[in-house]
This record gives C-alpha cells, structure tokens and sequence, in this order.
C-alpha cells in the first residue's frame, strides 16, 4: 500500500500544513510519497525530502504549476493516481480546492477534513462545524482525504533522506490564469493558524474599539477575530468572523472579549486549547466553555491586560 | 446569460444540532430548516449580476426532498426567475449532487454557476469543485469579488495567506465565500409573488444519475464536551494564569 500526499507550498515556502498530512499517512500506514509540484520547486523538494518517514519525492516542475492551480494540478494528479490506494492533502484553501477535482475526475467520493485515522478505510471527521463528529468508511479502490491540520502533529521536517524523482507534466489546462497575490499585510497572525487569536463580539459598541485588541493581539502575537454579532453590526469586516459561518479557529489560546457565546461562535473556537472570556455578563453562555473566565467591564479590562502583558 | 444557483436546505444556523440517540446521524425531525447562507450569498451575487444587466435569467435549483421546494421558494422571493427542484433523500453526497448539476448544466447551458463554498451541514466543500471537473470547466473557488466580463472572469479568492486574483475562463464553476456580498431578505410582496414563478419537479431518473451513496457513515456523536473553568478574580489572575498554569503566553 502506497499514500501520496500533496504537498502545499507557496512563495519558496515548504507549506507546515504538509507536515500533519504526512502525520495522517503514517497513521494509515504504508510507503508514503509526497507530490512536490511547481515552478523551480528545486529548494522546496529538498526540504521535503529532509521531511521524516517519506520513502519518495516525486516532482513535477512547471510554469502551470506554479500557483496552485487546481485545473492544472488535479489532471496531474489523476495520472499518479493508479498508484496509490490514497491519497492526501492537507486541508489548506489549496487543498481544499484541488481535491474534490481529483476526486470527482476519480469517480472518488473524497473524505473531507479528517481528525482521526480509524483504519485505513475509516475516518473520523467533524460535521456541524464541530458540533458533531461523523466517522465513515470508504471501500472505494483509492481513498481521496484532506487532513485537519490542527488535528495531526506535525511529522518531523528532518532527519529523512527519501529519494528525488521527476514526473513529466501534464501541461497547461488554459482554463485559469494567476494575476496577482494579495497578501495580508498585517504584521499580525493568519486567523486560522496563529497560536493565539483574541476576538470581539457585540460588546465592543464599536468598530473603533478594536482598536484596543489590537494593541493586546500585537503584545502577543495574536491574531484579532470577530462573533458574527460583531461583523453584523458593522464592526469589522466579515473575513475577521469566527464561528460556523466564518473561520474555524483551534489557537492553543482564545481570548473572547464581549461575546456572549452563541452556538454559531462556541462552533468556530470550541476546539481551541485553552479559552479566555471576559464579560460583563456573569450569566453569558461563553463562561460554560471558557476555562478562565474573567467577569468585568471589558473596557477597563482590556486595557489593563495590556498593560500586565508589559 | 443564465446563471445556475445550486440550493441547500440545511438547518438554520442558530439552531443547536442534537446527534440521534442511536449515533445514526443528525435530528432532523422538527428542527427549523433554512438555506445554507453561503448558497444565499450565492443567490444575491447572480440577482446582482442580473440587476447590473451582466445576466438574463437566474435560476435556483435543489437537491432533496419535497421540503425543498420551500428553500427554493425563498431563492425565488429574493428575485431568482425560476426554480428546478430534483426530488432525492436529504442525506445525498456532493459526488451525486455534482453530477445531477452537471446533467441540469447541459439542459440549461448558464454561462456561470454560482455555489455556496460549503453547507454548514456535512462541511463537505466539494460539490462546486466536483462539478467543475465533471464539466471540464474552469473553478473559482472561495471567491471574494467576481467580475464578469465576456468570456473570462476577474475573481478573488480568500486563500489562507490573504487574497489571490485569478482570470477564469468562462463558462465557469464559482464557490462563494462571506465577504463577496450581504444577502438581501425578501420583502412580503416578493414572498406573494414568488409563489407565481415556475417550479419544475425532475426525478434523478430523469437525470440518468447514479447517486448510490459511496460512503458508509459508521456512526456519528457528540464531541467530548468542554468543561466549564474557574473564575479569576482580576486581570493579574487571569494573566499569571495563562502564564504559569496554562503556559500560554
């Protein structure tokens, strides 16, 4: 039994996400190969080849290749595909978007975002946001998986020496061109993958007091988040929203300041390791989740805090 | 131009989930139902498109059972011209639901296809690229802004760094994420008067399309519930707690 697994990586940047999808592989077991497919992806395929447990690095190199996109990736993967009885790819928007293509041009029915490794047939993966967890079997020949990274620790990115082969290309699809990257400026963390994210909720009152999380976010290199409540209201732009319906966050801290909890949110931020609330509001429902919770005015609360954090 | 908007009807995002006290999936029974939002901000992003003129026709189709034509009736209140309701159980997987929209594609010819990128249900995210493949189309996935303009398409799409900014090739398949537009709610006489607009019923029979599932749900549960904390007196509590307790910061 063979595993492919693709491997994400953009700006000469080895993608960490691929490290807990080769955690996922080695939990199912078998000769582990990952897929390293770009423009001069020379320096990214030997960091992966350092990348502990792989037996294979197989790269195809290409202008097509070079952003990520799915038109050009999925045939190129399809054509591997007789290889292998699964394959794997981190749950990345890259992922994300690649996969289900490889999948349906399979006849695959792919596993979305698993969280645990049952067998080799089955998989365990959040629904509902979270809010339940669905474990399900696949007897389809090649198993087509995107793994949760924030469920897998991270295989370790020295120590292997696999060996390096070429693929030929597939060539260009003429279906979608790359213009531009636009990347988030802020000195501050990516939502989903910063270590620590505090965020708003309605009892900000106002945009402009974000402007006091901020202050807190940049002493510890967190990332600032919203409740839809927030975003609703104007507040902050929607791509700030944590919850069912914005990002699902798992930050080993998560700071919830004037949010009172709705099931929307808790779904968005219940899986984060440790969790802080800080509201007025002793009766708010964020306090049957939150592990430390803090019953104060948030505006003489907030400022405080970053003023401890020195 | 027709535009092609996929529907579905998934619980309504303020209520709690409960699993079946069997672990056989999730209670449906009795629980108030409405559309995925990310399909809503699909809807508005093609009534848009027709309102600049960039679009003829906005049609709104679903999936499921007959409980489904009120999902698309809401499609229609909104201002979509027509509805196509495909009568299946509500647990169908997105590899079936995709290949039933690409048999409506080649009845209908739209020129865009305009999904929610994912239901809030099963959090797939799977059918708009699925279907992308099955038609050897074009993809825009998790797209932020959409411009239209003849046969390409200027999109963004919300990617984990930040943004990137593709050229697509028309006709195309594109996935809608939050920040693309805010849904517009149906006013009264929209609601009257998209009871009027045509609703076609097709069976997956009359599709041709094999949708046995390919999965087998094994069971489903209920996460480990969080425990609740402790309370901290001050600020300077809670902080040598995250320091020295936790080790956090």
């Amino acid at each position: 039994m063979s595993i492919l697994v693709f491997c994400d990586h953009d700006n000469g940047q080895f993608g960490a996400a691929t490290l807990n999808a080769v955690s996922a592989a080695q939990k199912i077991g078998g000769d582990i190969h990952l897929l390293v497919a770009g423009d001069a992806s020379g320096k990214i395929a030997a960091q992966a080849a350092a990348v502990s447990g792989l037996a294979k690095v197989l790269v195809a190199d290409g202008a097509e290749y070079a952003h990520g996109l799915a038109e050009n990736l999925a045939p190129l993967i399809c054509n591997l595909a007789s290889q292998y009885s699964h394959i794997l790819a981190p749950a990345t928007t890259t992922g994300k978007n690649i996969m289900p293509r490889v999948a349906a041009l399979l006849d695959v029915m792919q596993i979305s975002d698993i969280i645990k490794v049952d067998d080799a047939n089955t998989f365990q993966r959040p629904i509902y946001a979270g809010n339940a967890l669905s474990t399900v079997r696949s007897d389809e020949a090649i198993k087509i998986i995107t793994v949760r990274s924030t469920a897998f620790e991270a295989a370790a990115a020295e120590g292997g020496s696999a060996a390096i082969e070429t693929i030929s290309n597939n060539g260009d699809s003429g279906l979608s061109f790359y213009v531009k990257s636009e990347l988030s400026s802020s000195e501050r963390p990516e939502l989903t993958s910063a270590p620590i994210v505090i965020s708003g909720g309605r009892g900000m009152q106002d945009g402009a007091n974000f402007a006091m999380l901020e202050k807190v976010a940049d002493k510890l290199g967190a990332a600032v988040g919203a409740s839809r409540a927030a975003v609703d209201a104007g507040f902050v732009p929607n791509d700030y929203q944590v919850g069912q319906t914005g990002k699902v966050v798992a930050p080993d801290l998560y700071v919830a300041v004037g949010i009172s909890g709705a099931i929307q949110h808790l779904a968005g931020m219940k899986d984060s390791k440790v969790i802080v609330a800080i509201n007025k509001d002793d009766e708010a429902p964020i306090f049957q989740v939150a592990d430390f919770g803090l019953v104060a005015d948030l505006f003489e609360a907030v400022p405080e805090l970053e003023k401890e954090l020195g | 131009m027709k535009v092609l908007v996929p529907v579905k009807r998934v619980i309504d995002y303020n209520v709690k989930v409960r699993v079946k006290a069997d672990n056989s999936g999730v209670e449906l029974a009795n629980v108030k139902m409405a559309m995925n939002p990310f399909d809503e901000i699909a809807v508005e992003q093609a009534l848009r498109l027709k309102e600049a003129g960039g679009a003829e026709e906005v049609i709104v189709v679903s999936i499921g059972p007959a409980q489904n034509q009120e999902t698309i009736r809401t499609g229609l209140a909104m201002g979509a011209d027509r509805g196509i309701h495909i009568e299946a159980s509500h647990d169908i997987e997105p590899l079936a639901v995709a290949k039933l929209l690409k048999a409506v594609v080649e009845r209908e010819n739209p020129g865009l296809v305009l999904v929610g990128k994912q239901a809030i249900d099963d959090d797939c995210n799977q059918t708009g690229q699925m279907l992308a493949a099955l038609l050897g189309w074009a993809q825009g996935t998790f797209v932020s802004a959409l411009d239209v303009a003849g046969d390409k398409a200027k999109i963004v799409r919300e990617v984990d760094g930040g943004l990137e900014h593709l050229e697509i090739k028309m006709p195309a398949i594109v996935s809608v994420d939050l920040r693309l537009n805010e849904p517009r709610y149906a006013s009264l006489p929209n609601i009257m008067k998209a009871k009027k607009k045509p609703l076609d019923s097709l069976t997956v029979d009359d599709l041709g399309v094999d949708i046995k599932p390919r999965l087998t749900i094994v069971k489903v549960e209920e996460p480990a519930a969080r425990e609740a904390g402790i309370k901290v007196a001050d600020v300077k509590e809670l902080v040598e707690k995250l320091k020295n307790e936790a080790k956090v910061i």
